[in-house]
């Protein structure tokens, strides 16, 4: 079944706040070998200005992609989850996450299209913290195979 | 310029283990037989930890951890994971494109595995190591 190109555009209600904790950074941080101080110790984070504990770059990934089965759920838009794959994914932030931030995530569709058979589905999720200040836009865009 | 290279070794437990630490606990990422039914050749890394090890890469060459200022890439091929004690490896190598007057320093990241591209279109962008 083609997506529906009429949901470009739409933007989904706010998520529950995610609390980022001190000791998922420190556990992200080692599954992927990070070992640099500042993804561990709040001291040395602190010494460097932050507030605490440094997330690494896709950390914010694991807030995201909860946030996005809002879409990829939505009956409405039918995404079929088992042909479902992950084409391309960027991160532009305006600072980086801490262990303590509280994050929502608004999620839009910036695009859909069907091509050669595949549906071709790309997400913004705008990351910000309960207060409002933004924290780090994140893009994804999906691919749903075709019938072969 | 040329940055110069890192190179890591994925096995198997890497992958449970970022399975537990994102939640992505996709089937494809630890089961042979899921995997194979989908029609792919074997376990495969999950393309979030193919880009997290990248971005890994990059933070060391930045040399601060919160050095990312925008980072994006396309997963073009699976990176698949034997189940062995010696796994795969991924290669990243990248080249600084341009240094703006902002003090951001854009990279062209290239990561391989099996002499392979699995990442395409990678960039990073980053703040200069204070």
């Amino acid at each position: 079944m083609p997506l529906d190109p009429s949901f470009v555009g739409r933007t989904y209600p706010p998520t529950a706040p995610y609390q980022v904790g001190r000791e998922k950074i420190r556990e992200f941080a080692g599954a992927i070998g990070a070992t640099d101080p500042a993804h561990h110790d709040p001291e040395a984070a602190r010494a460097l200005g932050h507030p605490d504990v440094v997330a690494p770059p896709t950390f914010p990934v694991i807030v995201t992609m909860a946030a996005s089965s809002q879409i990829i759920e939505d009956p409405a838009l039918g995404v079929d989850y088992s042909r479902l794959v992950h084409g391309d994914q960027r991160f532009a932030y305006t600072r980086p996450v801490f262990a303590g931030d509280e994050l929502v995530c608004t999620n839009t569709i910036e695009d859909v299209s069907t091509r050669g058979g595949h549906g071709f589905l790309t997400t913004r999720t705008d990351v910000s913290t309960v207060g409002g200040e933004p924290v780090v836009a994140v893009w994804a865009r999906y691919v749903i195979r075709g019938e072969a | 310029m040329e940055l110069p290279a890192q190179t890591f070794r994925v096995t198997r437990a890497d992958l449970v283990r970022y399975a537990g630490a994102s939640g992505d606990f996709n089937p494809i990422h630890w089961s042979d037989r899921v995997a194979t039914k989908v029609g792919l050749p074997g376990v495969i890394a999950h393309g979030m930890f193919t880009m997290a090890l990248v971005g890994r890469a990059v933070t060391e060459w930045a040399g601060s951890a919160d050095a990312v200022v925008e980072y994006g890439v396309r997963f073009t091929r699976p990176v698949v994971v034997p189940d062995d004690d010696q796994g795969t490896e991924i290669e990243v190598t990248a080249r600084v494109r341009e240094v703006t007057e902002d003090g951001l320093t854009r990279l062209e990241v290239t990561a391989t595995c099996l002499g392979e591209k699995v990442l395409s279109q990678a960039r990073a962008t980053i703040r200069t190591a204070r």
